[in-house]
Formats: structure tokens, C-alpha cells, sequence
């Protein structure tokens, strides 16, 4: 019997880069759960509604996106539509190029993750400056973000500290205000030098057309101060329908995300510099990305793309505390990637069919997501796809249940297995050829097996 | 297809009623037979008449889980014939409980039968929840005397079932309930995963024990045995037993000082 993927990654993970990852994701969670409980009587009451208008975005997307994209223009924003992560990025690179530009600083954005942004610019002549610390740190590393809020909740400060004196960015040392003074030096003149500036959104408001961007470094500011161009890759389900829903997603996501009130910079964007507004970029853009997007809003795991990109199931999940993002092999780790990952890899979805089953279907995801979506739910539907599709990866370690079945629907022969399991006790249990078995064998007992005992008793007082 | 308000809500407007019917669960009908006892105790205790359909089998959900979905149906409908009429059906497990109201709708949503097996869940009742929600009993007589330490199963998460436990033990004479860190946290059986992710499941668990030790119980319980079964043996296994016990065990018990 194969072995799952993701199980072997943990099993070979590091020692402190588990503990990291645990640290990291544990006091996350227990500071979104202290701030929300502390300022909401009833948050589950806001989740929900969350959940609902997200929702209600999620399924009327064929108004929402072109009201979004014609407020967006009268704001004086071009707007371009990429189907895939290939248009996408050329859509960049054409933007780029008809200006002549050959310089990006980048905010953090996970659009650009998925589509591999930085890589794409890089191999076409345009140099791509990832400016959120932990990006990049996960750029000059060439490694790849672990986590969707903090990607580099892997890495301890000596591991940062090494990189830097190996990148050429100063004598080894790994006081974090000194790596953080290093990185902003380093990235100041990024800033200046650049042409570009590029984000994503966390939302875009459908009636007003108003991009909504929270960081906490302030990097995305700083893209916007001295660069002449703005970018935006947004997916397309980022809408919200109206602007003052704004108050409630602010607020739950800042709250699920980082146990913030609020984040450090909120910035509300509306359209490049005009003479009413004359400050930002002479120039901007945004790009609706779907790159399987559609393709989820038709499957039956719809509910996912109400997700707002928090972190919060990262941090709550058992299974991402032990195997860590990078388990997941994808942009999207924890529950809501095991999920969304292999929806958005379309045909390649048998590849990544295994993340479904990463999970005890415990509810924690689900519990804490500011969208209430029904994760575990969506979870059970993408195993019962993995195993419509026969996939391998999927079905490891699965005990089959084609006889389990054929027992559990007939009486007699449940009873007599209850039975015949008395054998248990006295043949040496190493010694039974039934994997599952043995996998359960090598790190916990079994109980004495008392198949029936329950019946005869039952059937005995009956008698008397 | 409609889109799932929340993984688990308890089902509102269930049958109460003193005549019920008992399933026993897989694994009380193979290890954990007095468990099932405790059960029947306990509810005839309360004045019920406890019916037991003997074609019982298993809720389905182990083949619900692992994505064979198929496999999984055949046996719910299994259960749905064995547990024809309209008695409210008591199980000492969350996790069976909310297979019956919520894993078995989901499977069965494009399936014709679909309203029978809606029916058979919203007349599932977890045991403590029943006796509680349904029976309207807040607290338990006789003495008990240990700290327990209450795994909160996650199967109860959402549902009435782990602030009802909570209070019938607390208000069991000689009981302390103990906390401990982490208590919303997955003990790491989870079914299949067990078995297909041993690794990171020996990791949750291994958590667990730790946090639960920390804070010195004499028994660890739970209103599911699943659970139970894997704390218990990976402790064994690591040469400190802790002792487990289902809530119903503890119910029972304490009535013998009444």
C-alpha cells in the first residue's frame, strides 16, 4: 500500500521547522480568537453574514464583474481580462513593455504566486522586486511562500540571517530589527529605480470600483508612491457588492488574519492620479484574473471562492501544524488549498487529488473562517471526485470498503464477523497480513476484541 | 445544489419521547460493549423503553470518508431499512450522530431517496445530547469521585452535545472537571486517517496526550470512543496508559452511589 504524500513530508520535516511552523500558526490563531471574541458579543453571527454575501457575490459574478470593471473604468482604470495564468502574465509584460518599462517592485499577492509572476517577468528581460519582507526573503532564497498570510512562517531568524550575508546584504546577523532595517535600505532603492508597481486586491468594491489593499509593512505604499504605473492582478471573485460591506470584511479579516483590529495600512484606491486626487501612479490597471476560477464556480466546491485569503484554517489546522504549507505542493496550503488547489489545477486535478484527504475532518476550518465555509464538507465531495477519477495518490493508504460494505449491509455476516474477530485475541497481532492493521499497530494498541458481547447481553435480559 | 450553511448544526426539531431506538455503533459492537451497556443503563435510568434493531451494522461512515461514496450509500440505506419508523435514535457517539444528520445527506444529495435518509438524520440524537435536549435533564445524581479531563470530540463541534456533557459530569458530585491546552483541537484519529496519515495522526494525538497529562486527570472521557481508542492506545503503546471512558460510562457509574 502506497504511502500518502503529504503524510511522508511531515514524517521527514524537520524538527524547527515544525516547531516553527507550530509556533507560528498556534499564536496566530489564539490572537484571532482573543481579539474577536473580545470585541463581537456573537463573531459566528458576523461570519455568517460574511458567508452569505460573499456567497452571493460567488453566484452573481455575470453582473458583479462587469458593474465592478465599468466603475472601475470611469475611475480611469484600464481593465483586462486574463482566462489563464499565461494571459495573465502577458498581460503584465504587455503593459510593461508598451511603456518601455523594465523595473517592477511587487507587493504580496497570491494571483501572482499562482501564476508565477516574478519567474515569468524575470525570463522576459523585466527585473521583479518582491517588496513584503517574508516575499522576499522567499525570493532571494528561491524558496517558496508556506503560509497564504505569513510565507515564511517556516523560517527561523538564523535561517534569514544566513541568506542575507549570503545575498550580499550584510554580515551575518539575526537581530530582527536589523534584518528589517538590511531588507528596507536594500528595498528603497528598489522603489526608486522601478517604473512599475504591482499588488493584487483584497477587495474591489462592484458599485464605486474602489481597490481595497491591507498590509502591514506599508510596501504596497511605497509601490504606488514613485512608480508612474499601477497594476493590480485581482481574481475575479475578489468583488464585494457594495462599498459598505467594506466595514464588515475589514474588520473580520484583519481579526481572522493577524489578530489585528485592523491592519497597519488600509489603503482605498480609486483610480490613478486625477486632478481631484493628485497623488499615485499616472497609470492604472487592473487585470481580473480567473485561471480556474470559473471552473470552481461550476463544480460542486463553489463555496471556496468566498475565501478573503485570512489564514485562518492554516493556523487552526492540526495537519498544517504538523506537515507544514510546503506538504501541500501547491500556492495554497492548510484546508482552504486542499480544497481550492486542486479545483484551480483543472485537468491536472488527479496530481493533486491526495490534498483532500490531509485532513480529520475535524471542523476547526470551519469554525474559525470569516466566510464560514463549510471546508470539511467541500473536502468530502473533492475525496468522493478522487475516487470517481481512480486516483492513485488519493486512494493511498485507504483501506478499500468494497467488503466492509458487502459485511455492512448484511445482518448475518456482520454478526458472524463480530464473531470470528474473537480471533484477534489469541492470534499475535503482528502477525495478521491486513495493512491498515499494521499501520494502526505501530504507535497505538487495540483494545481486547468483544465482537457481540453487547448482543448477548441484550438478548440474555430479554430472557429473563 | 444547495451550498452548506456550516460543516455541523444540529438538527432542530427532533422526535423526543421516552421509546427510543439505540444504535450501537461499530465499535461498541466490537470493543466497547459496555459502553452500549452504559447506554442502555443510563436510558432506562431516565424511563426509556430501549429498542435495539439486531440488522444493525454501522453508520457508513468510514467509506464516507475515505471518498466511496457508493460503498458508503449501500450501507445507509442498509440503516435506514433497519431503523424504519419514526422513534428517535440514540447513539453514543458524535461522530455517528452527525454521519446520520449530516454526512448522509451530503453524499446523498443528487440521489432519489434523498428525503428517507433526511428523515432517518433528523431523528438521530447523540446520547448526552438526548438526554439533556431531549429529555430535558440538566443534572446527573450520585457521586463520582475523579478528575476528568472531557475530550471535546470534533464530530460535537457546532452541535449542543459538548456543552451538554460538560455540564451533566460537572454536576456529578465528586467530579472535577479539569481543563487543558488546547482543547479545541483534533485528538488525531479521524477515521481512515489514522491508518493513511500515521505520521501527522500520531503527531495530533501525541500533542494531546501531553496537554492532557499536563493537567493530571484520573480519566480521560468522551463522548466517542473513536477517540478514545486512539488516545488510549497510543499512550499504551508508549508505555503510560491513561484510563478512558465514554461519558456514559461515568453517567452509569455514578448512579451505583446514588
Amino acid at each position: 500500500m502506497a504511502l500518502q504524500q503529504i503524510d511522508q513530508f511531515a514524517a521527514k520535516l524537520r524538527p524547527d521547522t515544525r516547531a516553527a511552523v507550530y509556533d507560528g500558526s498556534k499564536k496566530g490563531h489564539e490572537k484571532r480568537t482573543a481579539v474577536l471574541f473580545d470585541h463581537y458579543p456573537d463573531p459566528d453571527h458576523l461570519r455568517r453574514l460574511a458567508g452569505n454575501i460573499k456567497q452571493h457575490v460567488v453566484e452573481n459574478l455575470d453582473t458583479l464583474l462587469p458593474a465592478a470593471a465599468a466603475a472601475l473604468e470611469r475611475n480611469g482604470v484600464k481593465v483586462h481580462w486574463a482566462s489563464t495564468a499565461e494571459e495573465a502574465n502577458a498581460a503584465v509584460l504587455a503593459i510593461m513593455q508598451a511603456r518601455g518599462a523594465k523595473k517592477m517592485v511587487k507587493a504580496k499577492t497570491m494571483v501572482s504566486e499562482e501564476t508565477h509572476l516574478a519567474d515569468y517577468l524575470g525570463k522576459n528581460g523585466v527585473e521583479c522586486v518582491e517588496t513584503d519582507l517574508g516575499e522576499f526573503i522567499i525570493q532571494i532564497d528561491g524558496d517558496h511562500p508556506s503560509h497564504i498570510v505569513k510565507p515564511i512562517i517556516h523560517k527561523n531568524r538564523r535561517e534569514i540571517a544566513t541568506s542575507f550575508e549570503k545575498h550580499g546584504l550584510g554580515a551575518y546577523n539575526d537581530d530582527p530589527q536589523t534584518i528589517t532595517r538590511r531588507a528596507r535600505a536594500h528595498l528603497r532603492r528598489k522603489y526608486l529605480e522601478a517604473d512599475v508597481g504591482l499588488t493584487g486586491a483584497n477587495f474591489v468594491t462592484a458599485d464605486t470600483g474602489r481597490l481595497v489593499l491591507v498590509t502591514n509593512e506599508g510596501n504596497s505604499r511605497f509601490c504606488l508612491a514613485a512608480t508612474k504605473c499601477h497594476i493590480a492582478m485581482v481574481g475575479i471573485e475578489k468583488l464585494l457588492p457594495r462599498e459598505t460591506d467594506l466595514g464588515l470584511y475589514l474588520n473580520l479579516l484583519a481579526r481572522s488574519g493577524t489578530g489585528q483590529q485592523l491592519t497597519v495600512y488600509t489603503e482605498f484606491i480609486s483610480g490613478p492620479r486625477s486632478p481631484a486626487q493628485p497623488d499615485g501612479p499616472e497609470e492604472m490597471h487592473v487585470i481580473f484574473v480567473d485561471n480556474g476560477r470559473t471552473e470552481a464556480l461550476a463544480s460542486e466546491c463553489r463555496e471556496i471562492l468566498r475565501c478573503i485569503r485570512c489564514g485562518a484554517c492554516l493556523n487552526v489546522c492540526p495537519v498544517y501544524r504538523q506537515a507544514s504549507g510546503h506538504a501541500y505542493r501547491s500556492v495554497y496550503p492548510g484546508p482552504v488549498g486542499a480544497v481550492l488547489s486542486p479545483l484551480l489545477a483543472g485537468e491536472r486535478f488527479p496530481e493533486l487529488a491526495d490534498l483532500p484527504k490531509a485532513s480529520s475532518l475535524c471542523g476547526a476550518c470551519n469554525e474559525v473562517c470569516p466566510v464560514n465555509i463549510p471546508i470539511p464538507d467541500l473536502l468530502l465531495r473533492l475525496r468522493a471526485r478522487g475516487k470517481e477519477a481512480g486516483a492513485k495518490n488519493a486512494a493511498a493508504g485507504t483501506p478499500p470498503m468494497g467488503a466492509w460494505s458487502l459485511l455492512a449491509t448484511q445482518p448475518f455476516a456482520w454478526r458472524t464477523s463480530l464473531t470470528a474477530g474473537h480471533t484477534l485475541n489469541y492470534v499475535p497481532k503482528s502477525l495478521i497480513p491486513v495493512p491498515p492493521m499494521q499501520t494502526w499497530l505501530r504507535d497505538r494498541t487495540l483494545p481486547a476484541w468483544r465482537g457481540g458481547a453487547f448482543r448477548k447481553w441484550m438478548k440474555d435480559r430479554a430472557k429473563k | 445544489m444547495a451550498h452548506a450553511q456550516s460543516a455541523l448544526i444540529t438538527p432542530s426539531s427532533r422526535p423526543a419521547g421516552k421509546r427510543v431506538q439505540m444504535m450501537a455503533t461499530c465499535l461498541c459492537d466490537a470493543f466497547y460493549d459496555d459502553v452500549a451497556r452504559a447506554t442502555v443503563e443510563v436510558l432506562e435510568h431516565l424511563g426509556c423503553t430501549v429498542e435495539f434493531p439486531e440488522g444493525q451494522t454501522c453508520c457508513g461512515q468510514p467509506a464516507f470518508n475515505g471518498g466511496d461514496w457508493e460503498a458508503s450509500r449501500r450501507v445507509v440505506r442498509h440503516t435506514a431499512k433497519v431503523f424504519a419508523g419514526d422513534l428517535p435514535i440514540i447513539v453514543p457517539s458524535g461522530s455517528c450522530a452527525a454521519m446520520m444528520f449530516h454526512g448522509a445527506p451530503l453524499e446523498f444529495e443528487k440521489q432519489p431517496d434523498l428525503p428517507e435518509i433526511e428523515a432517518l438524520g433528523k431523528r438521530a440524537w447523540e446520547l448526552v445530547d438526548f438526554i439533556v435536549h431531549g429529555l430535558g435533564v440538566k443534572t446527573w445524581p450520585g457521586r463520582y469521585q475523579a478528575k476528568v479531563a472531557f475530550h471535546r470530540s470534533c464530530h460535537s463541534r457546532g452541535t449542543c452535545t459538548g456543552p451538554a456533557a460538560l455540564a451533566l459530569l460537572s454536576s456529578i458530585a465528586g467530579i472535577e472537571v479539569v481543563p487543558f491546552g488546547e482543547g479545541e483541537q483534533c485528538c488525531g484519529f479521524g477515521g481512515t486517517f489514522s491508518v493513511s496519515f500515521p505520521n501527522v495522526s500520531k503527531g495530533m494525538g501525541t500533542l494531546k496526550l501531553e496537554h492532557i497529562r499536563a493537567a493530571q486527570p484520573d480519566v480521560l472521557a468522551s463522548i466517542d470512543m473513536s477517540c478514545m481508542m486512539h488516545l488510549g492506545g497510543l499512550a499504551e503503546k508508549d508505555g503510560k496508559p491513561i484510563k478512558t471512558l465514554h461519558v456514559a460510562q461515568i453517567l452509569r457509574d455514578a448512579l451505583k452511589n446514588a
